[in-house]
């Protein structure tokens, strides 16, 4: 693969192909070395996205007009000598479930289809801070909750390696436009995966910082114990320069960290894994715990390269893990129910009056009825009762002390390693419609990130390499202690380096050019 | 559209009747309003009377993404509380959601305080006061707090379209939320049991005493009218000798102390009525009318009233060290019921006139004036006298205003005293200068000066002008001397006319006595 302007798409120039295909590191020294122009570099991603977003469906807002115009104001800038933020003129997709000041966001649900907020999410205002032109709003399960953007109200997002596949969720938008060259950087959000998945299965890089390590105000919320914003890239590097913009304590956020942003960026350098422990968590990976023999297959091999690196490789266990899922599926529903509340067609969001003259409790009904899709009313009503007196000790409550547990596994597992790893999701990117009439089967690609969520420890997805049954890429998942971020990113940046030297080039470099379609 | 009260008014028994046969339990719930610059959760500003709906934000409109931040203040001003109602106070405890919608409340939860009050297990003693022709002394009694917790308001809703203000009958409803999210402090009682005949009493008395505390606390304005204060009266009846208590209704919309204890005593009626036609209490919201004195039906409201109480995830534990806590307890000022034990002590006023002193809102205007030099007596005459009448018309339009909205500050009336004990200024002259302070002129002793106010000192010019008087009415000079001594009155006025009122009006009747050669 090196020769990039080969994979360009038909019916349009090499040039922009060229510029697209940049890491996000080589797009911001280019710009500073006055080799290219933040406006070139913004179009470039602006003419791509006009031409295979449809094709796509990763985005469901492009403000070509708001992103040269901060490119015009970087360029502007920079001519005039003024210092630069490291990342200042190189485009970002943002998933549209932060909120952006005047730019309609909908968090994927007929809901909001026409909400405009009035404020910025501290991260968008962070990133308008670097000065990194937004490019749009990427698509999404409805208020996050799936893993397949199948949930979208506005049509699911396609995989770029293959268009009948879904690209993972609920940040499905986000890791499609990364992994399509559409975007050299995109925002995610992950609740029980929706970050690390669709990386996995797009060839991406996807990091869930620390829980309380990045704002989530202004952030719609599922789950708000669970939430987490995080970068998604296409290297490892490119992400910890991410990272690093959005990090830090907002006072604006009670359970945002007020402690020092790990060195990420440093630590994307790192080459050598010597003396580093690394440990395979027994419950979460293995062809007997159904994953995937290819997916498996990657996985074994990454652990060789570790090995090679200078890592010890031992297997440790985790025995709350297997209740993850169940406790998962308790308090997300439960939070995401009272979250959720707010949609009731009083001061904003879509309204369906009923005939008559109704009261305001059948307005709030009928409007929740019209503008919550299935999976969202699901999850409502499965948190409802949860929380209901008489079952809250038996499901919240349960739900809560096995959270508890599930820390206590991993502060133990800490104390034999400094990182953990296991393959990311169980599967490569299923058909789209495959799973949709079965919650539970959707449910299950999130079981070997859900743990991260209860425990609020940080956890990143790397490529691994393409299963040989499907040709399809594959997660290696890295899980590290709270509030140590950068070892992901040190882990994560030297398996990189190893199996692109062993493989001839990134995971994401061997994805087929995407086929327009009419 | 019908409603409950159309049905005619309920039933009731002579209050006096109901007592041999049954005994009453109260339990109050009062919200307080705290007056924080800030909302409970957000920066929005908290004052009343603004434009509807311009003190709001993202947080308190409950958008998307928006998230709360608890306002350290308001913790401090529960902390206080609590520890002023002898209260324990959590070292760990949570904030709760709880759940319901309702089109005033933005986020359809309310950010409160569920099994994890800051605030638990205190008393309040409250001194209820005597019956007039019944009681010689008050009574003490104590009220048990079971907890205070902290929370935020809704919005307020009003009913546009229908005749009574209420939901049912209008055509819409206006909501505005400049109230969403004002700080709020919940104290309930346990159970008040053993009040008998005197617990509509009790009930006021105590949310009295509740309101001097908190505002002595400096928490609050404590204002019922604009609801910055609010009680909700929860009364049932058992039979004399049960253990088990009855079905209990919760009176809403109690706005004033005196609609306290008439909203208790008028329930006690009704459940006595009802109870005595062998039927069961319904298990309700009531609400209280002021104009015509009666409760009527609000929604029905049963334990099973499901909140789905949980953790508010998006809020850290609150926990004050116990460093913070002594440090709050240093600023606790002292009881207000104490207080006046002791001022009433150091002033010598008698029982009456210190309640007097009390029901005005005296207190605090008459020790500042002491503190600054006047007699406890001098500062108590000028304000229950003549500071007190002028109070009554002071306003626009001759309405009444607060003492302390007239615009004499203690420091004017401990100068105005000194002018009138060290003899410059008599009676009249001190009324005239107060109108100059009055009307903005400045100091007393300013307004003496401009105005020429001043006893004349000097015996000759008065001396003068008690000759002529002497002169001119040889009749009642003959009167005198012949023993009618009564009769100086009527010369003395003569002769402040002619000193154009600048004299001591009792050296003049000395001056008339002695120069007549007649004792006094
Ligand atoms: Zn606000």
């Amino acid at each position: 693969m090196s020769d990039p302007t080969t994979h360009a798409a038909s019916g349009a120039g090499a040039a922009d192909a060229d510029l697209t295909r940049l890491t996000a590191v080589e797009m911001a020294d280019r710009l500073a070395a006055g080799a290219l122009t933040s406006v070139e570099l913004t179009q470039a991603h602006l003419d791509r996205i006009e031409r295979i977003d449809p094709t796509l469906n990763a985005f469901l807002l492009v403000d070509a007009e708001g992103a040269l115009a901060t490119a015009r104001e970087v360029d502007a800038a920079r001519a005039a000598g003024e210092q630069l933020p490291r990342l200042a003129g190189v485009p970002v997709a943002v998933k549209d479930i932060a909120c952006t000041q005047g730019l309609t966001t909908t968090a994927g649900s007929r809901m909001l289809e026409d909400f405009v907020p009035p404020y910025d999410a501290t991260v968008v205002a962070r990133i308008r801070q670097a000065r990194m032109p937004i490019l749009g709003k990427t698509n999404m399960d409805e208020f996050a909750m799936g893993s397949s953007t199948e949930h979208s109200a506005f049509g699911p997002t396609r995989n770029p390696w293959d268009l009948d596949r879904i690209p993972g969720g609920s940040g499905g938008g986000s890791s499609a436009a990364v992994a399509a060259y559409l975007a050299p950087l995109a925002i995610g959000s992950d609740t029980g995966g929706s970050i690390r998945q669709p990386a996995a299965v797009t060839g991406t890089v996807g990091t869930k910082p620390t829980y309380g390590a990045v704002s989530r105000y202004g952030i719609i919320a599922l789950a708000s114990s669970l939430d987490q914003i995080g970068p998604c890239a296409r290297t490892v590097a490119d992400a910890a320069l991410l990272h690093e913009v959005i990090a830090g304590h907002d006072p604006m956020d009670s359970t945002s960290v007020d402690a020092p942003v790990p060195d990420v960026v440093g630590a994307a350098g790192t080459t050598d894994l010597s003396g580093l422990r690394v440990g395979v968590v027994r419950e979460i990976s293995g062809s007997d715990q159904g994953f995937q023999p290819g997916v498996q297959a990657r996985f074994d091999e990454a652990l060789d390269a570790l090995r090679d690196l200078g890592a010890e490789i031992t297997e440790v266990s985790c025995p709350h893990f297997a209740y993850a899922m169940a406790a998962y599926y308790l308090i997300l529903p439960s939070e995401a129910s009272s979250n959720l509340a707010r949609y009731d067609a009083m001061r904003y969001g879509r309204r369906v009056t009923p005939d008559g003259s109704p009261s305001a409790e059948q307005v709030m009904g009928a409007s929740r009825d019209a503008g919550f899709g299935d999976e969202v009313k699901r999850r409502i009503i499965l948190g409802t009762y949860a929380l209901s007196s008489g079952y809250y000790d038996a499901y919240y409550g349960q739900a809560q002390k096995v959270r508890t547990l599930i820390a206590r596994d991993f502060e133990a597992a800490f104390e034999q390693v400094d990182v953990l790893v296991s393959p990311t999701a169980p599967t490569t990117a299923f058909r789209i419609g495959d799973k949709t009439e079965d919650p539970m089967a959707m449910y299950l690609n999130d079981i070997a990130t859900i743990p991260a969520n209860l425990a609020g420890v940080p956890g990143m997805s790397v490529p691994s390499g393409t299963a040989d049954e499907d040709g399809l890429p594959a997660g290696l998942q890295i899980l590290a202690p709270a509030m140590q971020d950068q070892r992901l990113y040190a882990v994560g940046a030297a398996l990189e380096a190893r199996l692109r030297e062993r493989q001839g080039g990134y995971v994401i470099e061997q994805a087929p050019e995407i086929e327009v379609r009419a | 559209m019908s409603t409950r009260t159309s049905a005619g008014p309920d039933r009731t028994v002579p209050y006096d009747d109901l007592l041999t046969r049954y005994e009453p339990v109260l339990g109050l719930e009062v919200h307080v309003e705290l007056g924080t610059a800030t909302k409970m959760f957000c920066g929005c500003a908290t004052g009343f009377g603004a434009e509807p709906n311009t003190q709001t934000c993202p947080v308190c409109l409950g958008l998307p993404g928006a998230l709360p931040v608890v306002n350290r203040t308001a913790v401090e001003s529960a902390i206080r509380i609590g520890l002023a109602l002898n209260c324990g106070i959590a070292e760990w405890c949570r904030f709760a959601r709880k759940n319901y919608f309702y089109p005033d409340m933005p986020k359809n939860f309310q950010t409160s305080q569920y099994d994890e009050p800051i605030a638990v297990d205190g008393w309040l003693d409250v001194e209820v006061p005597p019956r007039e022709g019944v009681d010689e002394e008050p009574f003490t009694y104590r009220v048990e707090i079971e907890r205070a917790h902290m929370e935020e308001d809704t919005g307020k809703s009003t009913h546009v379209g229908g005749s009574t203000g209420r939901i049912h009958g209008a055509s819409h409803s206006l909501v505005d939320y400049n109230r969403a999210g004002i700080p709020l402090i919940e104290i309930v009682t346990k159970p008040l049991t053993g009040a008998g005949e005197r617990a509509p009493e009790v009930a006021r008395a105590y949310v009295g005493a509740l309101r001097d505390l908190l505002r002595a606390l400096d928490v609050s304005d404590v204002k019922m009218e604009q609801g910055s204060l609010r009680c909700d009266a929860n009364v049932s009846l058992m039979p004399t000798g049960a253990e088990r208590f009855g079905t209990r209704t919760e009176t809403k919309n109690v706005n004033s102390l005196r609609s306290v204890e008439r909203a208790v005593r008028y329930e006690m009626t009704r459940h006595a009525a009802v109870l005595d036609a062998g039927e069961s209490i319904l298990q309700e919201t009531r609400h209280w009318h002021e104009d015509t004195g009666i409760t009527t039906s609000g929604r029905p409201k049963s334990d099973a009233d499901d909140y789905r109480y949980f953790p508010e995830p998006d809020l850290v534990p609150v926990a004050p060290t116990r460093e913070d806590v002594e440090r709050l307890r240093a600023t606790l000022p002292e009881n207000p019921a104490e207080r006046r034990r002791r001022l009433q002590e150091e002033w010598g006023y008698s029982d009456l006139e210190m309640r007097d002193v009390v029901n005005a809102g005296a207190v605090e205007v008459i020790e500042a004036t002491v503190a600054v030099g006047a007699s406890p007596a001098a500062a108590r005459k000028w304000w229950m006298g003549e500071l007190a009448r002028r109070a009554k018309t002071a306003g626009e339009d001759g309405s009444a205003v607060g003492l302390l909205d007239l615009g004499v500050t203690p420091a004017h009336v401990a100068e105005l005293d000194d002018l009138v004990t060290s003899g410059r200024l008599n009676d009249s002259m001190a009324r005239q200068t107060l109108d100059g302070v009055l009307a903005g002129e400045g100091s007393p002793t300013e307004v003496a000066d401009a105005r020429g106010l001043e006893l004349v000192q000097d015996d000759g010019a008065l001396q003068a002008a008690v000759d002529e008087v002497l002169a001119e009415n040889p009749d009642v000079v003959e009167k005198i001397r012949g023993g009618k001594v009564q009769a100086v009155g009527a010369l003395i006025g003569q002769v402040m006319k002619k000193m154009r009122g600048q004299a001591d009006a009792g050296r003049a009747r000395q001056l008339i006595l002695d120069t007549l050669g007649v004792q006094g």
